[in-house]
Parts: structure tokens; sequence; C-alpha cells
């Protein structure tokens, strides 16, 4: 596994819920159709209300209209991140929309479970709320073995919390492949 | 142990558990809908083989509700991919699309199907399967990847959650229904004050409210953060679900020597009607301080705001009364809309007394509590301003981004619909403001 995540950040507010993630009525998609799926990627963040789209400045698509893939490979966000709706579809569309990881100061528990379970995307906790220290766009790299995320535009880093507990399942690359690899199912 | 405590270590063959610790439980149901069912079915067979078989199939109940009376081609196929699921595997507890099994919302079609028990483990691919926490029952919400995992192998971790108490002590006043509890509460705590804990609701005030209520205090847990809700059971909850199965069910309680996360204390003669306003269920405000904010729909639905309890409220305020702004009825299960039909006040039926106010009539299932695709029953398409008995109001929750939705009890949104504007329920009540 490598060991930093590289790329352009997408900056967010507080309580950005699962249904501002991937609207419901988007739901309808195969997970598993590669004609299909790639309409998560498309559609994911778009009910983020424009003004909060991309911060500080706003009005940032995470996808531009007719993509299918996002420019971005980082999204951070204040607290409470991916609150609302359990659809596991929220943390899938990030992934297909080729995001990596996310740096929130607090997650909503079915999210943080569904990112890590079902190995989408790497949801990082930081001490503090470090959003207003990113504008969108700017490079952004974590290290992941010291636990640091450094802002390579403004030249500064920022500690992140352990993975903790869900380390292991997060290395494997989700609860299926952990759970093989404890030898728990077959 | 507190009651959650107890139930996750019965589950986890355990005598004792404490907060915080990581615990695999054996699961007594597992519930999936239209939505997650089919991706959770894809993940099933891609990890445990084509041909493998659920781990016990009494125990897997599949209630399609989300995206029944829709065009959508798509949304059509994921009620197919179930219906051959349940083919395939000869299940006993589906409950199919257009037959007269059909239930609607799956959150109030379990308990009326029996699958609501005290002192079980219920997991579901649905954000609002905590509403079973009122039967006494351990029951929340996770995701597609761990669904796919107990239909393999009956077993799910979770990290044992410490219990925030909230005691409603008195009589709850008569204008103040459950949705003016809960709206408080979340309010009061924000909508991640009970993030990974269990919200446990007490207090004679909670006791002496009837199934419905206490669903929706429960149900709405999420809104908070919560993992679970829960709600000690009593004779309550026990004629209510023998009426309804012959299963055996051992019921657990909180210790005497129960430790609590925090304990906070509700005076119930105090509450006054609440609403959230829009863009957060946090967003709280008493009725009278947002009194006249002009509205263009009301919508009147979904499993917390969907039950029958619900629209016998409504239908109490709006009995001889035309709204003035488009209201939306949208019974939860297809029991419900027979109970409309049959219930009355002063004679005339529920369904009668909406139809003659001006409400368009829905049938049972989501509808535009979650916006869904855009031919949506009652779905917000534009700059509607909503006031709805539903549980979420984040942006675009009911459709549009530009829309704007404020929550609050059936009684409001009733009083709110013959006005056109937001109304204290009580002016409409009779009874002294």
């Amino acid at each position: 596994m490598k060991e930093t995540i590289k790329g352009k950040v997408f900056v967010l507010g507080d309580d950005i819920d699962t249904d501002q993630i991937i609207p419901a009525e988007h739901l309808v998609y195969s997970l598993e159709k590669p004609e299909e799926k790639v309409f998560y990627g498309r559609y994911c963040l778009s009910s983020v209300p424009e003004k909060q789209s991309g911060l500080p400045q706003g009005g940032i698509p995470f996808t531009q209209p007719d993509a299918f893939e996002s420019e971005f490979t980082i999204v951070v966000a204040g607290k409470n991140f991916g609150c609302g709706s359990s659809r596991e579809h929220a943390p899938f569309s990030m992934q297909i929309a080729g995001c990596r990881a996310v740096i929130a100061s607090s997650y909503a528990r079915i999210f943080y479970r569904n990112a890590v379970d079902g190995g989408f995307i790497i949801p990082f906790e930081s001490f503090d709320d470090i959003s207003h220290e990113f504008n969108t766009h700017d490079e952004v790299e974590i290290d992941k073995e010291l636990n640091i995320v450094r802002n390579i535009t403004s030249g500064k880093s920022y500690p992140l919390q352990p993975l903790g507990d869900v380390a292991d399942i997060v290395d494997a690359g989700g609860i299926f492949d952990y759970a093989r690899k404890v030898g728990m199912i077959e | 142990m507190t009651l959650t405590e107890k139930i996750l270590a019965r589950a986890a063959g355990r005598n004792q558990v404490v907060p915080g610790e990581n615990v695999w439980v054996n699961v007594d149901i597992l519930l999936t809908h239209d939505v997650c069912g089919p991706p959770t079915i894809g993940i099933f067979k891609k990890q445990f083989g084509q041909d493998a078989k659920v781990w016990d199939k009494n125990k897997l109940v599949i209630i399609p509700d989300h995206y029944i009376f829709t065009s959508d081609k798509y949304a059509n196929r994921n009620i197919d991919i179930l219906r051959e699921f349940a083919k395939e595997h000869d299940l006993p507890h589906y409950y199919d699309v257009g037959t007269d099994r059909y239930k609607g919302v799956c959150h109030a079609a379990m308990p009326e199907e029996g699958f609501t028990r005290p002192g079980d483990v219920l997991f579901g691919t649905d954000s609002h399967t905590c509403t079973a926490g009122a039967f006494g029952q351990f029951a929340t919400g996770i995701g597609n990847t761990d669904a796919a995992f107990i239909l393999g192998t009956g077993k799910l971790w979770v990290k044992v959650p410490p219990t925030m108490k909230f005691v409603f002590e008195g009589e709850i006043p008569p204008y103040i229904m459950a949705k003016d509890l809960i709206l408080q509460i979340i309010g009061d705590i924000g909508v991640d004050g009970a993030n990974y804990r269990a919200m446990e609701f007490a207090g004679d005030g909670v006791m002496r409210m009837d199934m419905q209520e206490r669903m929706t205090l429960t149900n709405m847990v999420i809104e908070g953060g919560g993992k679970n809700g829960i709600i000690e059971p009593d004779q309550t909850t026990f004629d209510y679900v023998n009426a309804r199965t012959d299963y055996k069910y051992e019921a657990l309680y909180n210790s005497p020597d129960a430790k609590y996360h925090s304990i906070r204390v509700y005076k119930s003669n105090e509450l006054e009607p609440m609403v959230a306003k829009p863009h957060s269920p946090d967003n709280k405000a008493k009725v009278s301080e947002v009194k006249g904010t002009s509205l263009t729909r009301a919508y009147i639905g979904s499993c917390t705001g969907g039950k029958l309890s619900d629209f016998q409220a409504a239908a109490s305020i709006l009995n001889g009364h035309q709204t003035k702004i488009d209201t939306y009825i949208v019974p939860a299960t297809t029991l419900i809309k027979e109970q409309l039909k049959t219930e009355t006040i002063d004679g005339k039926s529920l369904w009668n007394i909406f139809q003659d106010a001006g409400c368009y009539m829905g049938e049972a299932s989501c509808a535009a509590c979650l916006g869904g695709p855009a031919d949506t029953f009652g779905r917000l398409n534009g700059e509607e301003v909503c006031i709805s008995t539903t549980n979420r109001n984040f942006p675009g929750r009911m459709g549009s981004k530009k829309s704007a939705v404020y929550l609050a009890s059936p009684y409001t949104v009733a009083a709110s619909a013959i006005r056109g504007t937001i109304t204290d329920p009580r002016e409409y009540l009779h009874v002294t403001v």
C-alpha cells in the first residue's frame, strides 16, 4: 500500500449529509455495471448548495457537469461529515469520482463505518477543524505513516488522528478482506 | 448495564460488556429495501459465491418501499432484482410490489408484521432502522457491505455505545406530540450530539405514549447522530407485539446500577410546539417564534410522520377546514391507508376529511420524504417552502436543493396547511395559547 495520498483538495463545511453527497434520485444506478456506476462519480456531492461547494469561494462543482470523474483527490471538511441516510452509495460515489481520502474533524457513525468496511475511501480525523486552512484546488499530501496532512500550496502541515481500531480493516481494504485475513471467513 | 448494553452482551454471548468495546453479535433480523437490497445482494454474491445461501432465510426481511410508484426504469429494475433473489432463496418475508403483500415504508411495516421484538438485535440497510428501538429492541442502520456480511454469516461487529438518557416528567400537554419532544432534544444536543451513542427515552411522559408515538421518538435518534434509540418495554409494548407475533422473545431492562453517559430531564408541561427550520433538523425554533412564515406546501407522511396516530392528529385539526396550500397525504403502509378509510372523527372517515379539505392523497411508500425520482408524488421540484412531518430537512432532501423544509408535528403541519403560514396548533385545538 502506498504511504502517501497526493492531489488537489476540495473544501466543505460542517454537517455534509449523505443526501448532499449523492442525492436520492441517483440511487437507482447499478453499483456493479461499469457503464452505470460511473454516474455515481458524475453526481457525487452534487446537492451541496452552490455557495458552500468548494470553499472558501464556493460555486465550484466537485465533478464538472459533463465529467464522470472529479479533479479532486482529497476532501477536507468540518464536523459530522456523512450524517443522515445510511446509504453506502455515498462513500462509493466518492471513490468512483476518484477521491481517495476525506479529512474531517468528526464523522457520522454509519458513513465512517461504510467508508472503512467497504474499503472505499479513508476517513481521517483532524484534531480540530482545519477546513479553513485550505483553499479548494490547493495541492495536498497525506502521509499515512506519520499521520500528517501537508498543504503543499501554503507550506503548512497539520497532524491527523491515528486510525486506531479500524487501521487493520483499512489496510486490508475492507471488512471482507480483513475477515479472510484473520480466518473469520473462507 | 443499560438496556442497550444488556442486549448486546446477550447477543455476543457475554456476561458483561462496557461502552467502547467492540463485540461480535448474533443477528436476529436483517432488514433491507429496494435501494440498498440490490447492492447488498451484489456484494453477497461476489463475496460468498453465486450459489451461496443466506445464513437464515427466516431472519431476512425485504420490504421494498422507496421508489415504487415511478416510471424510472432503473428503480423498477431494483424491484426485479429483489423479486428474483426472493424466488431463488424461497424467502418467506419478502413483501412484493404489486401484490396484496405489499406493505409500504419498512420501519412502519416491521412492527405491523411482528418483527420488532423486545431484547432482539435488528440491523437494517436504512438509517431509520433505529425506529424499532421503541419496542426495547437494539436496532440500527448499516451499509450494504455490512449487510452482505450478515447475509453470509449472521454476525456483525459493533462498538458498544454509551447511553444518553432523556426523561420526560409529567403528562404531555394535549397540543404536544412526540415530534415536538424529539425536535426539542435534537435542537438541544445538535445533529451530532449523540454520535456513537444510544439515546434512551424514559419518564411517565414517554411511558404513557402509545407505540406509534414512541416510534416517532426513536425514529429520529439518527438525526442526533445516535446509533440506536431505545425505550424499556412495558405492558403497552407487550400488548402490541403479542397481538402480531407468536415469536418467543425475552425482554431485557436496565439494571438498577446502569451507568449513563448523561441524563437530561424535561418537564413535560413546559414543552412547546417546535419546528426545525431549514436546512438542518437541529435548527430548532418554537412555533411561536416563526409563526406567520409563508409556506407553499404541506406534507404529512413517512415512517416518522405517516402513522395512523399522525393522521388522526392532522384530521382532528383539518376537519371542516380547507387547506390554503398544496397538502400531500402519504400513509406509511397499506394497512394505514385502509385505516384512513375506516377510522372516523364525528362519523366522517379520515380519508374524507382530508379529501374535503383539498389534500392530495398518495399511495403507501417513502414518496417525497427523500425526494426520489423526478416523478415522485409530492416531490419538491423547485423553490417550494414546505412544512413536513418527515424527519430530515438537509439541503435537497425532499427534491430540489432550492427548496426549503420545516419539520413539525402533524398538529402543526395541519394548522399551517389551513393558513398557508406557520401556525400554532393551539389556535385550532381550542386550548389557551
